[in-house]
């Protein structure tokens, strides 16, 4: 039995938990931990440059990888630096342990230097938080904080470690007693009566759609859906989250639904007699107008967190518990029939998409941000990890990046946390060395952690990076062009030399403005050895379509004018 | 409606913050919300009232089972309980009204605790109705302040709900 200070025990306690990386930033009160870390070499730490990249970064960590993230703050500033990030990974349900320095037990509640009630602030935005106040419960906390981080529906934690808690000792031991959260588990077991009549429903649909999301990929039930798809020939719409989970090649896959979802999806849907939901939580951008959304459709809820059935939409059969354990269950039960009539009217709705997409459009003054996207879809051939950012370069990704495998795509969905690209981008490639990484950002957004340039290169990381730049804070340009008379309030956006920033951060780059120079910089970028940036320069009044207005029918879209054909 | 939701949590600091940011958050209605210790040292016993036209109580329910602190959660409405609120209520009244007043007191079960020269102090145990009871007949000769604990609940017979989950 070894005595350890609490600096220790932390660090002996991410080994123990298996990290091998961690995001941060010090300050006075964590210094005690960063002294200990010098003599855990096993464990790399990135030094971000600001906490909120740190934080995003154990995220995008988190999703490419499927394993808890870690990041580290010191008290006060550094602390509130990581609320965007801990309320992004709560949003979007990924697993995140963040480790707060705070002012020393003595002191506390009397406004000490750099003193934040950071369990108060962070409260509403984690799944769970700690103050640890005696050194003795230090390890049996972080443990427990994995646990909760990463099980069931997993989320953010933080544990925040007073000053002299990281300089006290006591012998280390990490304990492997039962965990006994949850308290109560979603059954293994599905309830025969439930299976039996999913399955009775399932037979009798006439028009039956499948709405997967993120729970499947947590789950790891992506196989298991693809089995499910095929044996009863249901069509597959993905949330933004979803993305990745089916192929988006495969003959079933109906691409995204909802706000800036294809319109033949949202069309099925809305004609649907049966939604099979998996892993998905009917988000307001899922389903517009709640009052008119699939009003024909039963539908079957097959979700592990109680608190989200019924939340926004009356389910007929809700089945609580994991993805692959309930499709599992429910695959031998289901019988397989051909419903070709229902292809046949989606396939009809595809074809009337086809003849307005963009893709169509002939060669104008300036590149199309579609356009862009799709060719960087074919020279990767769909292979790569892209970590969108938020807003219209975001919704052109979801369309345009044709996704085929599972964590092929990293995006801040429920919170919609622009700056949240670069430095997610960072946690992936730490996560996935062996993946080509492409960073697909706003001009906007790109610039809210473009500091974090600096981070990749200290760790020589070899990232692509894409900035669709149009001038605007392009999505609110959008709105107000459709809703506000195209006054264009605060979203022009004056950007740096994208190629000049690159460059005093040591970073090769070019600019695109010609259509014929999109492939070849694309290419350049995946055969260089290092980071590069490409700065496409696309036109500036381009629009997201279809689009539903927020709160409007889901069936209810506008759409993209139909384009001559080339 | 109402529903009485019986929670059991672990008694440690922020716990009772963590319920109260969770139905502000959620933006839950919820009517009245008691806490108090139990036999069990470790474990604190919140008695809920949801007003179910505007909060579904198994949302409620299903929120509260997933703070890390919270032991069990029982909606105990449809079960036959015992439900508890004590009041006091301090009213107008002089010395020659303390025989009736008393006489008003002892119908309902409820008994004159302080006496001062103007006013009375008196403490009755029920549930809603009595105490409402009472107080619709001592509203007009003035109350001059009241407090109430809110409800607390216990199903009746063998069945118990401790620390370790409900049976
Ligand atoms: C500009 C912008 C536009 C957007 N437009 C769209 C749009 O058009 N379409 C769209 O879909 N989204 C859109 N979004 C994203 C949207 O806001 C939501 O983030 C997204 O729809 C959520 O997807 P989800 O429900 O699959 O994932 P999450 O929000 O992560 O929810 C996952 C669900 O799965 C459950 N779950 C977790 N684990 C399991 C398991 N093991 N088994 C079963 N269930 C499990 C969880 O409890 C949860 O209910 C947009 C976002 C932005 C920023
Ligand atoms: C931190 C943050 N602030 C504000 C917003 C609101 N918002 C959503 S999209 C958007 C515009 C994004 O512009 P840009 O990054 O240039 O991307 P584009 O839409 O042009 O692709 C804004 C301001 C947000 N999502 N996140």
């Amino acid at each position: 039995m070894a005595v350890k200070t609490g600096a220790q025990i932390i660090w002996e306690s991410l080994v123990k938990e298996g990290v091998e990386v961690v995001f941060g930033y010090p300050g006075g009160t964590i210094l005690p931990t960063y002294d200990a870390m010098l003599d855990y070499p096993s464990i790399h730490h990135v030094l971000a440059r600001h906490e909120q990249g740190a934080t995003h970064a154990a995220d995008g960590y988190a999703r490419a990888s499927g394993k808890v993230g870690v990041a580290i703050a010191t008290s006060g500033p550094g602390a509130t630096n990581m609320v965007t990030g801990i309320a992004t990974a709560q949003l979007d349900s990924s697993p995140i342990v963040c480790i707060t320095g705070q002012v020393g037990t003595t002191v506390i509640g009397s406004d000490a230097f750099q003193e934040v009630d950071i369990t108060g602030v962070t409260l509403p935005i984690t799944k769970h938080n700690y103050m640890v106040t005696r050194v003795q419960d230090l390890a049996g906390t972080i443990r427990e904080a994995f646990h909760v981080a990463r099980e069931g529906r997993p989320g953010p934690v933080l544990v925040d470690v007073p000053k002299d808690v990281q300089n006290s000792k006591c012998e280390f031991v990490y304990p492997d007693t039962p965990i006994l959260y949850p308290r109560r588990r979603a059954p293994a077991q599905t309830p025969s009566e439930q299976l039996a009549r999913a399955a009775e429903m399932i037979s009798k649909a006439e028009r039956p759609v499948i709405l997967a999301g993120h729970g499947v990929l947590i789950s790891g039930a992506m196989q298991k859906l693809i089995e499910f798809a095929d044996k009863t020939q249901i069509p597959v719409a993905l949330t933004l989250l979803g993305l990745g989970v089916f192929p988006r090649q495969h003959p079933l896959c109906l691409g995204m639904m909802g706000m800036h979802g294809e319109a033949y999806a949202n069309r099925a849907v809305q004609s649907a007699d049966l939604l099979i939901a998996v892993g998905m939580r009917f988000d307001d951008r899922v389903t517009g107008n709640l009052k008119t959304y699939a009003k024909h459709a039963k539908k079957i809820h097959i979700e592990i967190d109680p608190s989200e059935i019924a939340k926004n939409v009356r389910v007929d059969l809700p089945i609580l518990g994991d993805a692959y354990g309930v499709l599992d269950q429910l695959l031998p039960l289901v019988t397989s029939a051909p419903r070709e009539a229902w292809h046949a009217q989606i396939h009809e709705w595809q074809m009337e998409t086809g003849a307005r997409d963009v893709l169509r459009k002939e060669e104008g003054d300036g590149l199309i941000p579609a356009q862009v996207i799709h060719s960087l879809w074919q020279v990767t051939e769909g292979n790569a990890i892209v970590v969108s950012d938020v807003g219209q370069n975001q919704m052109w990704e979801a369309q345009y990046y044709r996704h085929d495998i599972p964590r092929g795509l990293i995006t801040s969905g429920g919170l919609g946390t622009m700056g949240f690209a670069l430095p997610a981008a960072i946690g992936a490639k730490f996560a996935r060395r062996d993946a080509e990484v492409w960073v697909v950002a706003g001009d906007g957004g790109f610039q809210m952690t473009q500091a974090e340039l600096a981070t990749l290169q200290q760790e020589r990381l070899k990232l692509n990076i894409a900035i669709i730049n149009n001038g605007f804070l392009g999505m609110v340009r959008q709105w107000q062009e459709f809703f506000y008379g195209r006054r264009y309030a605060a979203t022009p956006i004056l950007s740096p030399d994208f190629v000049k920033l690159a460059d005093a951060h040591g970073i090769a780059a070019r600019r695109v403005t010609r259509r014929e120079d999109v492939v070849p910089a694309i290419e350049a970028a995946r055969q260089s050895a290092e980071t590069m940036l490409i700065d496409f320069r696309v036109e500036q009044e381009d629009a997201v379509y279809p689009m539903v207005p927020a709160g409007a029918d889901l069936h209810d879209m506008i759409r993209r004018p139909v384009e001559p054909a080339k | 409606m109402k529903h009485t939701l019986v929670a059991l949590v672990e008694d440690k600091p922020g716990v009772l913050n963590r319920v109260a940011s969770l139905f502000r958050r959620r933006a839950f209605n919820i009517e009245s919300l008691t806490v108090g210790r139990t036999h069990e040292p470790a474990v604190s016993r919140m008695t809920i009232l949801v007003d179910t036209e505007q909060t579904a109580p198994n949302l409620v329910e299903a929120n509260l089972m997933k703070l890390i602190n919270v032991v069990d959660v029982q909606d105990v409405t449809a079960l036959p309980t015992v439900m508890r609120d004590l009041a006091l209520i301090k009213v107008k009244a002089n010395t020659s009204q303390l025989a009736e007043i008393n006489q008003l007191a002892e119908i309902f079960r409820g008994k004159i605790v302080d006496v001062a020269s103007d006013s009375v102090i008196i403490e009755i145990t029920g549930d809603e109705d009595k105490i409402s009871g009472l107080l619709d007949l001592l509203r007009p000769r003035g109350i001059l302040e009241m407090v109430r604990t809110g409800q607390v609940a216990m199903v009746r017979g063998s069945t118990h709900q401790d620390g370790n989950g409900h049976n």
